[in-house]
């Protein structure tokens, strides 16, 4: 099918076979590889992106259900030049390492603490305890997006 | 060697700072390009037949089905590969692909381009295989008794000798898997000349290098391998995965092909941390002085070689940990099974073996009546001391005594701990009352070398190129996340006297090996090849211009430029390239593994606390506090990093993580049911570095990656311990450990 949706404040389209994901489309058809693959069930975060609103994995979410969709990705975080405060913050405390769940985390934080400005520490280790990360042990994130939320 | 420290220069990004690193705005903007992300104009798509037999013999294997659909541009075997049919960095006993007999399951058997992913994975289904099924080795026991050993490390220090205080204790280590979040990727782009350049998830582009040009048989520089992003590697790129694969695929059908592995794939694509069962004897006077250390070691390498050899070294020499003991007896085998090939993963061998010797140690302090730290405060191997194992004299700080006094200062966290969810085991699955809950303390300490050991010629290459804009580091080592390139430009700056340092990338034609990122050896080996290199090329210039300083302008002699860089570099770029290599090391004797095997130590000590639940068998990890002998913190903020997430690697394999492995098949290969930790089971972490200078290092740093895991995973399990009374000789610890 042909696809359209609004990606990142851009009209886009793609051709979709069947059982593609939106993470497929993104990453193969729209050349947007920022958002990664490591899981392929959901588990671990890295492709998150923000869909209609909502923070979705976007493996688990057919490209064929996003017809006419808005969907913001890492590539949108920055506006003009300018990086996202939460991936500001993630640079300068040292949160990012191998980098590979970096833009899962950047896209999930800057949703959370968008709707949560002053969220505590547990509440935002709770809300972003689906998204993985193997080289950090949080410690650096945590501090990157508490200093944000004090 | 001797570094020369009184040549530091003040300079903005210079060592000991926290300088941001020069990728991390491109890992937050998503534009940084990860294997799995590398484009070619015209790539076809490979995929793998992975065998799902542990062990079989191939009877038929027909491509011609998979070959004759539209889109697929090639199907390769076994028989396709025009080198050497097997490959391995130690020994070339591993099959490119299943040469007749599977040997693990999920070996690869065929692989196939294509168009597009989706076709070659269907492709993958149409070949016809049948396979006639054998009977796996999967007991390492029996293993060892059918003589299938990959390697065996002998050690006899001292006469037998005997104690008052006897402890004697089984132990087990699960099969951990390293995770990364990047899979295995690459991609193979021809040059039409025959040759091609590969970019490929690797610890190690020369070592795979060598062997790719052999299974391809064409010569070295036909292929150039190239450092490329990396989601994370802990152990599991020293070994090759889609290497050869690649090139097979390229060079048939003359087009770029790209790989990506799922996650399925990527649990049976790389090497494991091995398995291990251990059983100790220590005999003890009875104010708690070790007399005796008798242990064998028994570690399961799957099918291949891989780095086994090394593996055991390190579990074997390691086998005491930092004591002191003048009668030691440690028999350590790797033995060949048809279970998932085992290989290197953080803290190789030693993290084996601390969690059995630490056991140990705590189990001696109460047979003799005294608190854990003070058993090993009697203990503690220092500067100076034989190696117990090995008999090695330690050269160089060794602060031991240090690191468990910083530790001890940490103040405990306070009792209780509140009834958020968070807080309790069990989480937000509100589970556990906090009236249910008991608290532990655990305490471990650990000892690592530093380096290649036993002999190997272990080196670095480094270029420093001085140009018009500034200048350049050449070398082929490969960043994996861990901030080895900023610690590097951090060390130029501060020989260089300039901030305008920049690291490229080079491919392995361009410069000689760097070595392998692992074994926490870049930051020091690397490390040492830059600073050795920007000495040398500081001093050419200064002395060519009669000058006393250097920096971002040019040559000064005191107040005056006497040079700008256009001038110094009038006939071009001035290049200084170093092959650094750390102190000699020899083989142990084959008897008795006596010898100088090792270059360097770190240690590092662990506390514990935890809250566990005892009906339920859950625990939450409240605090970890550390002690970490850093040699000198070149980047602070990337030390911490380090040790924080090296914790948490320990932390999983204390509670949680662990391949389910059933007659050689991995039953739970996928992060639904191989269980990392969140950050809803990350505990606080307070650490304190411990600064001494190393051996050898550029400006005394030692490498920081592999302690924190080494010694974190005992003190965990010490912890539960202290609030269960389990016995516990086993990890991860299970619910059921606990509860039943």
């Amino acid at each position: 099918m042909q696809l359209r949706l609004e990606v990142n404040g851009e009209s886009r389209s793609a051709t979709v076979a069947g059982a593609a994901s939106l993470l497929d489309v993104l990453r193969d058809e729209l050349n947007m590889p920022g958002s990664k693959g490591a899981c392929e069930q959901g588990e671990c975060g890295s492709c998150s992106v923000v869909l209609d609103g909502e923070l979705v994995c976007s493996c688990l979410v057919m490209a064929a259900d996003c017809h006419g969709s808005t969907v913001v990705t890492v590539e949108g975080l920055a506006r003009e030049g300018e990086l996202h405060p939460v991936q500001r913050a993630l640079v300068d405390a040292g949160g990012v390492q191998c980098g590979f769940c970096t833009p899962g985390f950047a896209v999930a934080a800057a949703h959370f603490l968008g709707a949560h400005p002053g969220a505590s520490p547990d509440e935002i280790r709770e809300a972003l305890a689906g998204n993985v990360c193997r080289c950090t042990g949080y410690g650096a994130i945590l501090r990157a997006l508490t200093g944000l939320a004090g | 060697m001797t570094v020369d420290t009184a040549r530091t220069v003040e300079v903005r990004g210079g060592i000991g700072e926290s300088v941001a690193r020069e990728d991390g705005v491109p890992k937050v903007t998503g534009d940084f390009a990860y294997a799995s992300d590398l484009w070619a104009d015209g790539m076809l798509w490979g995929a793998t037949l992975h065998a799902p037999h542990a062990r079989a013999r191939i009877s038929r294997l027909d491509v011609a089905p998979a070959l004759a659909m539209a889109g697929v541009r090639a199907v390769l075997t076994q028989d396709d590969v025009p080198g050497a049919t097997h490959f391995g960095q130690d020994e070339a006993d591993q099959p490119v692909l299943a040469d007749g007999e599977v040997r693990y399951w999920g070996e690869p058997v065929a692989v196939v381009a294509a168009d597009d992913p989706d076709t070659a994975r269907r492709a993958v289904g149409a070949i016809v295989v049948e396979y006639e099924q054998l009977d796996p080795l999967v007991d390492p026991e029996e293993a060892l008794d059918q003589g299938e050993v990959l390697r065996s490390v002998r050690i006899r220090r001292g006469e037998p000798a005997s104690g008052e205080v006897v402890v004697e204790g089984y132990y087990e280590v699960g099969q951990q898997d390293q995770a990364p979040l990047g899979t295995e990727a690459g991609l193979a782009i021809p040059d039409g000349e025959g040759g091609l350049d590969l970019y490929v998830t690797s610890q190690w582009t020369h070592v795979d290098h060598r062997q790719i040009v052999a299974c391809l048989g064409v010569a070295g520089d036909m292929v150039r391998q190239h450092p490329t992003g990396i989601g994370g590697a802990f152990g599991a790129r020293e070994d090759m995965s889609v290497h050869v694969h690649l090139c097979l695929l390229a060079l048939r059908t003359g087009r770029p092909v790209k790989m990506v592995y799922d996650r399925a794939e990527s649990f049976v694509g790389h090497v494991h941390r091995h398995p291990a069962r251990m059983w100790y004897r220590h005999e003890a006077d009875p104010d708690g002085r070790l007399v005796r250390v008798e242990a064998k070691v028994l570690i399961d390498g799957g099918p291949y070689l891989t780095t086994s050899g090394a593996v055991i070294g390190n579990a074997s020499y390691f086998a005491v940990g930092p004591y002191r003991c003048g009668s030691v007896h440690v028999d350590g085998h790797a033995v060949r099974t048809n279970n998932p090939p085992a290989g290197a993963m953080r803290g190789f061998g030693a993290v084996q073996t601390c969690f059995a010797y630490e056991s140990q140690m705590d189990r001696l302090a109460a047979a003799v009546g005294l608190d854990p730290v003070e058993l090993r405060r009697r203990n503690l191997l220092r500067s100076g001391d034989p190696m117990p194992t090995s008999g090695q004299v330690i050269e160089g700080p060794l602060p031991v005594d240090e690191v468990l006094d910083e530790l001890a200062a940490i103040p405990l966290p306070p009792e209780g701990g509140g009834d958020h969810p968070f807080s309790l085991p069990g989480g937000t699955g509100l589970t556990t009352p906090r009236s249910v809950v008991r608290r532990g303390v655990g305490f471990a300490l650990g000892l690592k070398n530093i380096a290649f050991s036993e002999g190997y010629d272990d080196y670095a290459d480094a270029e420093v190129v001085l140009t018009p804009a500034g200048a350049e580091i050449h070398s082929a080592a490969v960043e994996v996340g861990q901030g080895m390139i900023t610690a590097c430009r951090q060390i130029a700056r501060s020989v260089l006297g300039m901030e305008r340092v920049a690291w490229v990338p080079a491919d392995t034609s361009q410069i000689g090996s760097a070595g392998s990122t692992s074994a926490s050896r870049q930051t020091q080996m690397t490390g040492g090849a830059v600073h050795d290199a920007a000495a040398g090329l500081r001093d050419e210039v200064l002395a060519r211009f009669d000058g006393d300083r250097l920096d971002d302008r040019g040559v000064w002699r005191g107040d005056e430029l006497v040079a700008d860089l256009d001038t110094v570099c009038a006939d071009g770029p001035v290049r200084h390239r170093v092959r650094f290599r750390h102190p000699d090391t020899e083989p142990g004797d084959p008897e008795t593994g006596q010898g100088d095997t090792h270059a360097d130590f770190a240690v590092a000590a662990h506390r514990a606390v935890v809250d566990v639940d005892p009906e339920l068998g859950l625990v939450r990890i409240v605090r970890i506090d550390t002690a970490q002998d850093v040699g000198k913190a070149l980047n602070p903020q990337s030390v911490i990093g380090q040790i924080e997430g090296g914790i948490m690697q320990g932390v999983g394999l204390a509670i949680m993580e662990e391949l389910v492995v059933d007659r050689g098949v991995i039953r739970n290969g996928n992060f639904t049911d191989y269980l990392l930790p969140t950050f809803a089971d990350a505990p606080e972490v307070r650490a304190v570095l411990v600064e001494e200078g190393s051996r050898f290092g550029p400006f005394g740093a030692k490498g920081v990656g592999e302690p924190p895991t080494i010694s974190s995973t005992p003190a965990i399990v010490a912890a539960i311990r202290d609030a269960t009374g389990r016995d516990l000789n086993r990890v991860p610890v299970r619910p059921q450990d606990i509860c039943l």
